[in-house]
């Protein structure tokens, strides 16, 4: 259990709990993976939830709950985002590009 | 207190790297971020194993902080500028700990490492070592800081202000989304209490909305500038960028931070929860 508010590390492996529901990807610009990369998940309504820095492989990973979510990455490159439609239990992959 | 008293602009920041009395300290957690490149010349703290006590579930105390401020070559002089990453809230956390122990100039840097980044400023390796000071810390100052029986005696007569995301309020999710989500205890929140994610105060860049913005996010939340208000979150860093927003930008003069928020709130036994948005019909 972790007593932290610290993101672990983006893109290593996980086991994921029977229940969780874990949206995953990597940012990319012109296909070239982005690390250093803010990236932002906003619910259904826009509201923010949480953020992570994409690993140097432009790797991220968040732990939501089932519905629509918004992944927005920020890169002093450029920014961009994606949907994503998580409709239960498991790992929901999403790429995101920024230009 | 002007907004000038409590935060710089990156901008004034990379003027200022060399200036002598002002010194730069990156709080993180994952202090690998330091490591991969710092803001030239900053100090970092470790904000899990040099700010919280090793064994009780607690801060350093008034001796651990003065031992830690002098081996990093901070003095009582100095003019502390924080910053971070997670949107400053460990930079928050940590400006919420020198003014405990009764620092006054210290302020932190408007939009943390994330500001810093996206406007492309400097960032370096090199290794930072100062001479050790001999630095001397007052005792917690306790009118910025709630611990539990308080805030039990806060439902429905002070600003209870839950500062975690919606789905953490609801008692959907028990941590934030980036985390796994392995907590033992129960979810919802403190019976009263409004919702305003901490996010609400900040831009996508990191930097804090302005006062004007501020003051009515909150107002439209319902908070009561008549009343007294606690803060709190999961762990008490979010809540501190809240508490800053609060105190330190919107000027209210009481205003605490809950710092055991609902890691120590939601295992007690006895104490009432409540479910769902909490917003009535």
């Amino acid at each position: 259990m972790s007593s932290s508010c610290g993101a672990p590390e983006q893109g290593a492996d996980i086991q994921v709990g029977a229940n969780e529901v874990v949206l995953t990807g990597k940012v990319r610009a012109d296909g070239a993976p982005v690390g250093g990369a803010f990236v932002r998940l906003l619910d259904s309504s826009g509201e923010f939830t949480a953020e992570v820095v994409s690993s140097a492989d432009g790797d991220f990973r968040f732990f939501a709950a089932p519905g629509t979510w918004t992944v927005r990455a920020l890169h002093r490159s450029g920014n961009g985002q994606a949907s994503v439609n998580a409709e239960g239990p498991g790992v929901h992959p999403v790429e995101v590009a920024v230009a | 207190m002007s907004r000038e008293d409590v935060l710089v602009s990156a901008a004034w920041a990379e003027e200022n790297l060399a200036t002598p009395g002002v010194v730069f300290v990156e709080v993180d957690e994952d202090t690998s971020a330091y490591d991969g490149g710092h803001i030239p010349g900053a100090v970092k703290i470790d904000w899990k194993t040099e700010l919280q006590d090793p064994v009780r579930r607690d801060f350093v105390d008034r001796a651990g902080f003065e031992k830690l401020l002098s081996a990093k070559g901070i003095s009582n002089d100095d003019n502390v500028i924080l910053y971070g990453g997670n949107n400053n809230w460990f930079a928050a956390y940590a400006y919420w700990y020198f003014k405990l122990y009764g620092h006054d100039s210290v302020k932190l840097l408007d939009g943390g490492r994330k500001k810093w980044e996206l406007d492309g400023r400097p960032l370096d390796k090199e290794q930072v070592d100062r001479e050790a000071t001999s630095y001397t810390a007052q005792e917690q100052n306790q009118a910025i800081r709630a611990f539990r029986d308080e805030v039990v005696d806060a439902i429905g007569n002070k600003n209870l202000v839950d500062v975690r995301s919606p789905d953490e309020f609801s008692g959907k999710l028990l941590a934030p989304a980036h985390l796994p989500q392995e907590q033992a205890q129960r979810g919802g929140h403190i019976p009263s209490a409004i919702n305003v994610p901490w996010s609400k105060a900040a831009n996508e860049d990191g930097t804090f909305k302005s006062d004007e913005e501020l003051a009515e996010i909150y107002g439209a939340a319902g908070f009561d500038g008549s009343r007294k208000t606690i803060a709190y979150c999961r762990i008490g860093e979010r809540s501190s960028h809240t508490w800053f927003a609060l105190h330190e930008l919107l000027g209210h003069e009481d205003v605490k931070n809950y710092d055991g928020s609902w890691t120590e709130y939601g295992s007690l036994i006895g104490v009432p929860i409540e479910l769902g948005s909490g917003k009535e019909a």
